[in-house]
């Protein structure tokens, strides 16, 4: 069995004075995919973003180590620099910045946080090609501004690339998988499949069973109003497909 | 009025040392000019001593105070030395050598400049052409510029000296950009005022780029009151730079006026990075159909600079159209103005125009006021106008930081790219490369961006 990598210890959150997480529990291991599954509201996306370090996302309680380390005291870039990725839900468009030197800024950011040489153009340039191939993205998208005129596929799609260009350790993915077709979600899950490594841990958070017909995880958890209230194996994802959340105490209408 | 009239009473105190100014300078030309040109200058201060400076109370001048200029004693600009490390920063490392006059303190400074004649071009220093040929200037002098409540078009006239003459004759495509640069250069113990006016005439179907640089002296404390007419003959194409990177303690106040050709072109890019208080009045009207202005314009303001930019395009004939992006950024103290009007006549049908402001905030005490305007007096048009006024997007700030980019690093390339599309659109290669530099040397972190934007 792996050393621990995450561990969220009675995390507590509030979002613009409101208490969001109310409560959660985490661990996870070098190696393991683990999917949070929850209703709408449950917290799934808070969880990813204060995992993240976003501002304005107030941890009131708790602890997270990572690498046996307080993650809540690193700015969001340092948790970056030290292996942390983020697939956005919602992929922001950053007119004016192109998205292939972005990518090399941020990944010489995290070789001279690591101790190692920067890059050059041309090294850089020979990555970038390699990994486009693992989501089959085109040249022409990694080319042009973040995210600017992106297709919703186009996107997610760019988020995987990054997170194969990065290369982290923790990788968390915030519903990935909503809005996208059936041939887009099949692209998105062969690349995070490819990505698979003992060397690395994944977090799918999503709201639907689907995701997880093309992704086994090895741990699913139910995050209802804040809290896990239950996790176990693949199948439990199936059996929430069948029966709701309501049985595991989601307030009834949950979806 | 005669040139000896006394100042009625009550005449403002500086009103009145600018006339005394004006007497002196007069005083001094020689006799053989010719009668028109005195009595330009003569309807120049007169019209100046009528308007005076303006106060807040002009509704043009609502958000810009001129009084540090009202009540600073300019003398009038003698000869100086260019600073050979700040000349070489605003010429682009000479990159325009065979096309450029330069002009220290209003005046042609002949050793660095070069600009060979032939074809029938003339890139000429005004003073020489009004001393051999003035009848070459008299029909374009103040007829582009001159109009009611102009103060400071009044008293470049009553200046009148030097600057440049740009003219391009019919069926002329002129492959090289020329650079007309105004250098200020601290002469007297007095902070001196020039005023230079430039002329450019695009003869029919030619196409020309003229690039107008201002600067100075490091924490060198002067006016430049600057003055151009254009005239677009029919099917002429223009792309005009006007780079504005005074001292930060100078104050700038210009104004370029362009009267547009049938299906002529006219680009602008106007770029004020400078000057402790830079005012740029641009005026432009469509004398023939189916012409296209495009004006692009950008701002950086710092510590407690003041910029303002006030836009005016005349849809005076039909099927024209306009293209107006005016981008600003201001930080610690620093105020920006953009006041851009857009007049579409009844006459002018099918006017196609969009109109945008765009203004990034980045320090709690930096202000913007946007004003764009669009006056449309006919119903078969195209117009929209837009202005957003804003700071950093915290969202796309955690984006990029959430993939390893540091904070600091992280807001220098969204400043950045905040401005880079205003760049980009600047055809001249070296004019874009320079300007980029120096827009990065303005950010903290700029090695790491450098290469990051688009």
């Amino acid at each position: 069995m792996k050393d621990t990598l995450l561990a969220v210890k009675d995390l507590h959150a509030s979002v613009g004075g409101n208490e969001i997480l109310k409560g959660v529990d985490l661990e996870i291991r070098l190696g393991e995919v683990h999917a949070i599954m929850g209703p709408n509201g449950s917290g799934k996306s808070t969880l990813a973003h204060v995992l993240a370090g976003r501002p304005g996302y107030e941890v009131t309680r708790g602890q997270v180590l990572y690498k046996g380390r307080d993650l809540l005291a690193m700015p969001p870039e340092e948790r970056a620099r030290e292996g942390v990725f983020l697939a956005f839900q919602y992929p922001v468009e950053i007119a004016g910045v192109s998205n292939v030197y972005f990518l090399k800024a941020a990944v010489n950011a995290l070789r001279k946080h690591r101790g190692e040489p920067e890059l050059d153009a041309i090294d850089f340039l020979s990555m970038v090609k390699e990994r486009a191939k693992v989501v089959d993205i085109d040249e022409s998208l990694i080319k042009r501004a973040v995210n600017e005129g992106f297709s919703g596929g186009e996107k997610k799609r760019n988020e995987i690339f990054q997170m194969a260009v990065l290369d982290p350790t923790l990788a968390i993915l915030d519903e990935t998988d909503s809005g996208l077709d059936i041939d887009a979600l099949r692209i998105v899950a062969r690349g995070v499949n490819d990505l698979r490594s003992p060397e690395r841990a994944m977090v799918l958070v999503t709201h639907y069973q689907r995701l997880l017909d093309y992704i086994v995880p090895d741990v699913v958890h139910v995050l209802v109003e804040g809290r896990i209230v239950k996790s176990g194996g693949k199948e439990l994802a199936l059996e929430l497909e069948e029966k709701g959340y309501e049985w595991l105490g989601a307030p009834a209408g949950s979806r | 009025m005669s040139a000896t009239a006394q100042a009625p009473t009550g005449r403002a105190e500086e009103v009145v040392r600018w006339r005394e100014q004006y007497e002196s300078y007069s005083a001094s030309l020689p006799a053989t000019e010719p009668e028109w040109l005195r009595a330009l200058r003569a309807a120049g201060i007169a019209a100046f001593e009528e308007i005076g400076f303006p106060t807040l109370k002009h509704e043009d001048w609502r958000h810009t105070s001129v009084a540090p200029i009202a009540r600073t004693r300019f003398a009038r600009a003698t000869a100086g030395a260019a600073d050979p490390a700040v000349l070489d920063a605003l010429t682009f490392g000479r990159a325009f050598a065979g096309h450029q006059l330069v002009f220290v303190n209003g005046r042609l400074a002949p050793d660095l400049s070069s600009a060979p004649m032939a074809d029938g071009v003339h890139i000429r220093s005004l003073r020489e052409v009004l001393d051999r040929q003035p009848q070459l200037v008299e029909p374009y002098l103040d007829r582009q510029a001159v109009g009611p409540g102009r103060p400071f078009t009044a008293l470049n006239s009553a200046f009148l000296d030097d600057g440049a003459v740009v003219f391009v004759p019919a069926g002329k495509v002129l492959a090289d950009p020329i650079h007309l640069v105004f250098f200020s250069a601290p002469g007297a113990a007095e902070p001196a005022a020039s005023h230079p006016r430039v002329l450019v005439r695009v003869g029919r179907n030619s196409q020309a780029a003229v690039v107008e640089s201002y600067g100075g002296t490091v924490g060198a404390r002067y006016l430049t009151s600057e003055v151009t007419e254009v005239v677009l003959e029919d099917g002429a194409v223009l792309d005009h730079y006007r780079l504005q990177r005074e001292s930060m303690d100078a104050f700038h106040v210009g104004a370029l006026c362009v009267s547009q050709g049938r299906a002529s072109r006219f680009t602008s890019h106007a770029v004020s990075l400078g000057a402790a208080l830079s005012r740029v009045d641009i005026r432009q009207v469509f004398a023939g159909e189916g012409g296209e202005c495009v004006l692009n314009g950008l701002f950086l303001g710092e510590d407690s600079q003041h910029t303002d930019f006030h836009t005016w395009v005349d849809h005076a004939q039909p099927h024209c159209s306009t293209r107006e992006l005016y981008k600003g950024i201001v930080d610690d103290r620093a105020r920006g103005v953009f006041v851009g009007k857009i007049l579409v006549r009844p006459g002018a049908q099918k006017t196609d125009a969009i109109q945008t402001n765009k203004n990034l905030i980045l320090s709690r005490e930096a202000l913007v006021d946007s004003l764009p305007q669009l006056e449309i007096l006919n119903d078969d048009v195209k117009c929209k106008h837009g202005s957003t006024t804003g700071q950093l997007d915290p969202l796309a700030l955690f984006y990029l930081r959430s993939r390893g980019i540091g904070e600091e690093a992280a807001r220098a390339l969204l400043t950045y790219a905040f401005a880079s599309d205003v760049v980009q659109r600047i055809g001249v290669e070296a004019v874009r490369a320079g300007l980029t530099e120096q827009l990065q040397r303005r950010l903290p972190a700029a090695a790491d961006i450098q290469e990051a934007v688009v």
